[in-house]
């Protein structure tokens, strides 16, 4: 039972990172029906900037603001950083395709995402960089019995924090109201003077932005990160956006988390090396069944 | 009848026919001017061509998204590996082999999720190809060699006598299997087939109701797709002599994805234009060394926001081809 529940919680701590990652995909494609492959590589690059500002202005930040100071300076950093750079690639590389279609978007966003991926590998290295060890003491702790690490609670709490304040601001508030109606329907909602452009800013900010943040946590977790990781963790996020149902924002989070716990208990209970096909073959069996994932509303057929 | 995108070339030219004898005559002479190096870059372009056509049946004529092809790349380019190191059969005769399990494994794969719409039949075909390849690393029933993947494949042997196994050889071998590939297609697209696959790719809903069973033909477009696939494998298992799971990864889908979309959906030479982008542009600027790719990743922006289209979109007497891709978006939202 302890292993079974300790393993739910690396389960949740994985699953937090895809969730926050597939809440970036899930409303760039609610707004513009656009998979934006683009989405992995700003995760990478938050990562990069992160560990960036955690190894060169250690000493400066940790006598100014101690260590939990850093994290939170480092994370921030890496947050207003990507939410310029989602910016600057939705101006150079979606805002002009957009009345040529779905398509070619999407090459633009494979296109962007080599781009910043390559970026990435010339500005840092093509090598694994390695994360500061221990920038969150490194405390265990002993729950009835079950084993974590303080590390994985300020995790799962910054997430749950994070995912929270997204769903109360689309959910909640005028301005969350505003981006559902544009995602519904794009020209009624211009009608009704809902301007487009806003809702465009506020996903190409927040969504990267969410990114790097996972990013640096992945980094802090993992104390590895590679180039090339964007593409893993895009890929897995990705999948949790449709497993929860596209453009759902709660089924983006929830779908995360569920991928995440079925991960930990396929490498645990089923193989390490199969547990990524244990994942996708549950994902294609649920959209035998449920076509537009598990929490996905069935949308009529325009005729 | 003569297709209006070829105006330009016939101008040119004089006429189509001059055009096709000029283009054959340099593909003919260049590998007699060309090193070694520059032909085996002229093979992959062929391999590349070869992937891009069998992906243009699925995604340009039907309009499927299918982001695993590399799946069942794997799957021709393995059973070539695995039958013939193990059981001796030459390689050749395993070009059908390795044409038909792809085509099978297409076929039980897509049986059961070919009802899935947009997005989700693209997530489900990435899921596909990356078990494939996973499957591939994990070495089942010792099989596939795991990570190393599996070695020591015969050249083809065209009886007895000649072996190919020269660059050269290798060049015209499948420069010959795309021409073939090629004329097949053409007429496939002018058939009763291509026709109900182009009416589904504009209106699933209206094919349907105009009696084409959608189903059936995009089922048959999946497994025709895959066997090309299947055919590409087997020659480029051949050619390296040793295959691994790391030449079907996912990003070899997305290339193929873009070779069909930068050329131009269910457009033949628009493919083959988009798999001569896609070879010879990171060869072209390997001078540029670690920028390559980002000046790639840029070239590839640039293209969709001056030919959304593709490079050689096809045109038929409709509405161009970029207004209905704008229309499917709309569609689809």
């Amino acid at each position: 039972m302890e292993v079974f529940i300790e393993q739910l919680i690396n389960g949740l701590t994985i699953g937090s990172f895809y969730a926050l990652i597939a809440l970036g995909y899930s409303m760039v494609y609610g707004i513009l029906k656009l998979i934006n492959f683009a989405h992995g590589d700003f995760f990478a690059l938050g990562s990069y900037i992160g560990y960036t500002v955690l190894v060169f202005a250690s000493a400066f930040l940790t006598t100014h603001f101690g260590a939990w100071g850093m994290v939170g300076v480092a994370l921030m950093i890496a947050a207003l950083c990507l939410a310029l750079v989602g910016i600057a690639v939705e101006r150079a590389a979606y805002r002009p395709i957009y009345p040529a279609g779905r398509l070619p978007a999407v090459v633009s966003a494979l296109g962007a995402s080599i781009f910043l991926q390559n970026t990435i590998m010339v500005i840092w290295g093509p090598r694994y960089q390695a994360y500061p060890a221990e920038l969150i003491p490194n405390i265990h702790l002993h729950l009835g019995g079950i084993h974590i690490t303080l590390l994985q609670v300020v995790i799962l709490v910054l997430s749950f924090v994070l995912m929270g304040i997204l769903y109360y601001i689309i959910q909640k508030t005028l301005f969350g109201a505003a981006v559902r109606a544009t995602a519904l329907d794009r020209d009624t909602a211009s009608l009704m003077g809902i301007n487009f452009n806003k809702v465009i800013f506020f996903i190409f900010t927040l969504g990267p932005a969410l990114g790097a943040i996972t990013g640096v946590m992945v980094g802090m977790y993992y104390r590895q990160i590679s180039f090339t990781m964007g593409w893993n963790y895009g890929l897995k996020a990705f999948t949790a956006t449709i497993l929860g149902g596209i453009g759902n924002l709660p089924g983006a989070m929830l779908g995360g988390l569920i991928l995440g716990i079925l991960e930990m208990f396929g490498a645990v209970y089923i193989s390490e090396a199969w547990k990524n096909v244990f994942v996708f073959l549950i994902l294609i069996l649920v959209l035998i069944f449920r076509p537009t994932g598990l929490f996905g509303e069935k949308t009529a057929e325009k005729v | 009848m003569e297709n209006k995108h070829q105006t330009n070339v016939t101008r040119f030219f004089g006429s189509g026919q001059n055009a096709l004898i000029v283009i054959l005559g340099i593909f003919i002479l260049y590998p007699f001017l060309a090193s070694n190096y520059f032909i085996d870059i002229a093979f992959f372009f062929g391999i590349y061509a070869l992937l891009g056509l069998s992906l243009n049946i699925v995604l340009g004529e039907v309009g499927l998204f299918d982001l695993g092809h590399a799946g069942f790349y794997a799957i021709g380019a393995y059973t070539t590996a695995i039958l013939n190191t193990k059981f001796g059969i030459p390689v050749l005769l395993l070009l059908p082999a390795s044409a038909l399990a792809a085509a099978l494994f297409a076929f039980a794969v897509c049986s059961p999720i070919i009802h899935l719409r947009g997005d989700y039949l693209c997530i489900v075909t990435i899921g596909m190809g990356e078990i494939v390849r996973l499957a591939l690393i994990n070495n089942p029933f010792d099989l596939t060699g795991g990570p190393n993947g599996v070695f020591g494949i015969d050249f083809p042997a065209v009886g007895p006598f000649f072996i190919i196994d020269s660059s050269i050889e290798f060049y015209f071998f499948i420069w010959l299997v795309v021409g073939i590939t090629i004329a097949g297609l053409l007429r496939l697209q002018k058939s009763r087939i291509g026709r109900a696959w182009n009416y589904i790719r504009e209106d699933e809903t209206a094919a349907g109701a105009a009696g084409i069973n959608v189903r059936y033909y995009k089922l048959l477009a999946f497994v025709l797709g895959a066997a090309l696939a299947g055919v590409a494998g087997n020659i480029y298992a051949s050619k390296l002599m040793c295959v691994s799971p790391e030449s079907f990864t996912f990003w070899e889908s997305c290339l193929m994805f873009c070779i069909v979309l930068i050329g131009g959906m269910g457009s033949i030479p628009g493919v083959i234009i988009g798999a001569a982008f896609i070879s010879l542009f990171p060869e072209i600027f390997r001078p540029f060394t670690m920028y390559r790719m980002l000046v790639f990743g840029t070239v590839m922006i640039l293209m969709m926001m001056f030919r959304p289209g593709g490079a050689w979109p096809r045109k038929r007497g409709g509405p161009p081809f970029t207004a209905l891709l704008a229309k499917t978006g709309e569609n689809d939202a």
